[in-house]
């Protein structure tokens, strides 16, 4: 078998590159998906507030996806489901298995991963205590109410304030349960402050900031946790603790890109971001492998996603039909104070069009703040922004004249830095 | 004049709006990116209103439930209700994304309409 472009992963990054594809020419195309109905993680993704940007409508996960699955299926794009991707190469031989075909090896000119990422669980946090049923992560408990039609639990605490803990929070209550509370360690949620509104305020629902559990108890089942309020270090104040009892603890500790298939081909990743270090094409430092959605860094907002979809599927077409600029100086990206990492890390300007799209996060909470990018000591781009928290993606937009030094040739590299006022 | 402040929750980007009050009247409101946001802020002051999305049951279908949602937001304080009027109905495939589920529900002038496609099993 063999194709021009093989895409890995249904969800919303592997369909929008697909159908970007297709639409920039490309016909011989194949996505494989491990799920036996595409659309991935917007499947369980139930609430609204997808596609503001994309198709100015409010949207819940399930409907954002299938405006792209009609477009795949129009399309006539070849998609391979109960299929799972076990490994890929350098030379961008894909292996992969599913019932019908056994262990198949699909030549690809062109490999764009959209393999989205995975829940931390609770051996990623490590909390003592026994191990009885009723602890699961947010995701398994979104896909069981929303699309298995099972309850988890009755009495429930979430520790954890991401955003699919906060949304979970609110499906449980309409489902009739009690939501005791929700514990987050820091000093502020990592949620979207709409979630926090719509998903705890409006049912009076306590966050708990810088609290955690100390202690889960139950033999068979949960039957309750113990939580502390914790210091500047992160440490237990145990004279705090406080015992809630409960039947479900659900765990919304963050995620983490899905990048061992990544690994198997000799692809770098970013030891801060967990996904692949890419160049402003979204390419990975294996030639023709390009990346794109929550493989490469998780994002809170499925539009930006498809933006970056569309993104990584031009240049897997400008690749195969040689038009990608190999040579040409590198322009390095730094995270500078204040900015926990940018990407995409380099930049190669032979290839910039216009401008270059720098996606960050901040290290902690900011007001009345600025963006700045450096090159050397030369302040090249100062943006004001209203508040800055490390639960809000940032997006800085560089137009390519920026890139340029004085004698006109591309710097060598460029900072985002926070500047506080 | 009193100060409001209001995190808009209509789009993600969750813009911080500040509503000045007279008494019960609004006087001025700030912080808004968009017409949508300023519309947000006089419903949360007068009478607010929210998208209600959640599941139905299914019967024979692929999957045991299938997610829907209020077409448009209703009164915050009829969502409890609404989920128990949800609660009393059972869908049978085929459905599609976007068939309305419950017309009008609670005589609020607004349908329900389902948000994934169930197909026979
Ligand atoms: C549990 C969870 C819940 C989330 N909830 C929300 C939410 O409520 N709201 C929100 O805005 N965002 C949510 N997100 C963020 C959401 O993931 C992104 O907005 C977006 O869906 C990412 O799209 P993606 O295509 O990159 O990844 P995904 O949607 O995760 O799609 C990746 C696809 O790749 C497939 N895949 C992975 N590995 C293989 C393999 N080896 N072989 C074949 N197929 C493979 C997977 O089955 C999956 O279908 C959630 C993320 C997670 C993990
Ligand atoms: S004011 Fe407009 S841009 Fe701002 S959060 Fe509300 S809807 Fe979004």
């Amino acid at each position: 078998m063999e194709y021009d472009i093989v895409i890995i992963g249904a969800g919303p990054a592997g369909l929008g590159a697909a159908v970007e594809a297709y639409e920039k020419g490309v016909r011989n195309i194949l996505i494989i998906e491990r799920d036996s109905y595409p659309g991935g993680i917007l499947q369980q993704c139930i609430h609204n507030g997808f596609g503001l940007i994309e198709f100015k409508e409010e949207l819940s996960g399930p409907e954002y996806a299938e405006r792209f699955i009609e477009k795949v299926r129009k399309y006539g794009i070849n998609m391979m489901l109960n299929t799972m991707v076990l490994n890929i190469s350098s030379d961008k031989i894909v292996k992969a298995v599913n019932q019908e075909n056994g262990v198949m090896e699909i030549k690809a000119k062109a490999i764009i991963l959209a393999m989205g990422c995975r829940e931390r669980p609770r051996g990623a946090i490590s909390i003592p205590g026994t191990r009885p049923a009723g602890i699961f992560t947010a995701g398994t408990a979104q896909r069981y109410v929303n699309m298995e039609g099972y309850m988890p639990g009755k009495e429930i605490v979430i520790l954890g304030s991401g955003d699919i803990g906060l949304i979970m929070a609110r499906r449980f209550t309409l489902e009739g349960a009690t939501v005791k509370a929700v514990v987050e360690l820091m000093p502020y949620s990592s949620g979207l402050t709409r979630n926090i509104v719509q998903c705890l305020d409006d049912f009076g629902i306590p966050l708990l900031l810088s609290h955690t559990v100390i202690e889960i108890r139950g033999k068979e089942r949960v039957e309750g946790v113990t939580i502390a309020q914790v210091d500047e270090n992160k440490k237990p104040i145990l004279s705090t603790a406080k015992y809630i009892s409960c039947d479900t603890l659900i765990l919304s500790v963050g995620l983490i890109p899905e990048n061992e298939l990544s690994k198997s081909a000799g692809i770098m990743l970013d030891p801060v971001t967990g996904g692949p270090l890419v160049n402003e094409s979204m390419e990975t430092n294996v030639e023709g492998i390009f990346a794109c959605g929550n493989v490469l860094q998780v994002h809170d907002l499925v539009d930006n996603v498809t933006k970056e979809a569309r993104l990584a599927a031009d240049s897997a077409v400008k690749y195969i039909n040689k038009m990608l600029i190999k040579e040409g100086r590198h322009i390095d990206v730094k995270a500078g104070s204040g900015i926990r990492y940018v990407v995409p890390q380099m930049v190669n300007y032979e290839n910039i069009d216009d401008k270059v799209k720098f996606h960050m996060r901040p290290t902690d909470v900011y007001k009345n703040a600025y963006i700045t990018v450096k090159s050397g000591d030369k302040q090249i781009i100062r943006k004001k922004m209203q508040r800055l928290t490390p639960g809000e993606m940032i997006l800085i937009d560089v137009p390519k004249d920026k890139f340029l030094s004085d004698d006109l040739s591309p710097v060598g590299e460029i900072t985002f830095e926070v500047e506080v006022v | 004049m009193v100060k409001r402040e209001l995190t808009c929750i209509v789009c993600p980007n969750g813009c911080r709006l500040v509503v000045e009050m007279e008494g019960k009247e609004i006087v001025n409101i700030t912080g808004y990116e968009c017409k949508r946001g300023l519309k947000y802020a006089e419903d949360e002051i007068i009478a607010p209103k929210r998208t209600l999305t959640t599941i139905v049951k299914a019967e024979m279908g692929h999957l045991p439930v299938v997610s829907v949602r209020t077409k448009e937001p209703i009164p915050k304080e009829l969502i409890g209700k609404a989920v128990l009027e949800l609660s009393k109905i059972t869908l049978k495939p085929p459905i599609n994304v976007g068939d309305i589920v419950v017309k009008n529900i609670l005589d609020t002038g607004v349908d329900v309409i389902a948000t994934r496609n169930l197909y026979s099993k």
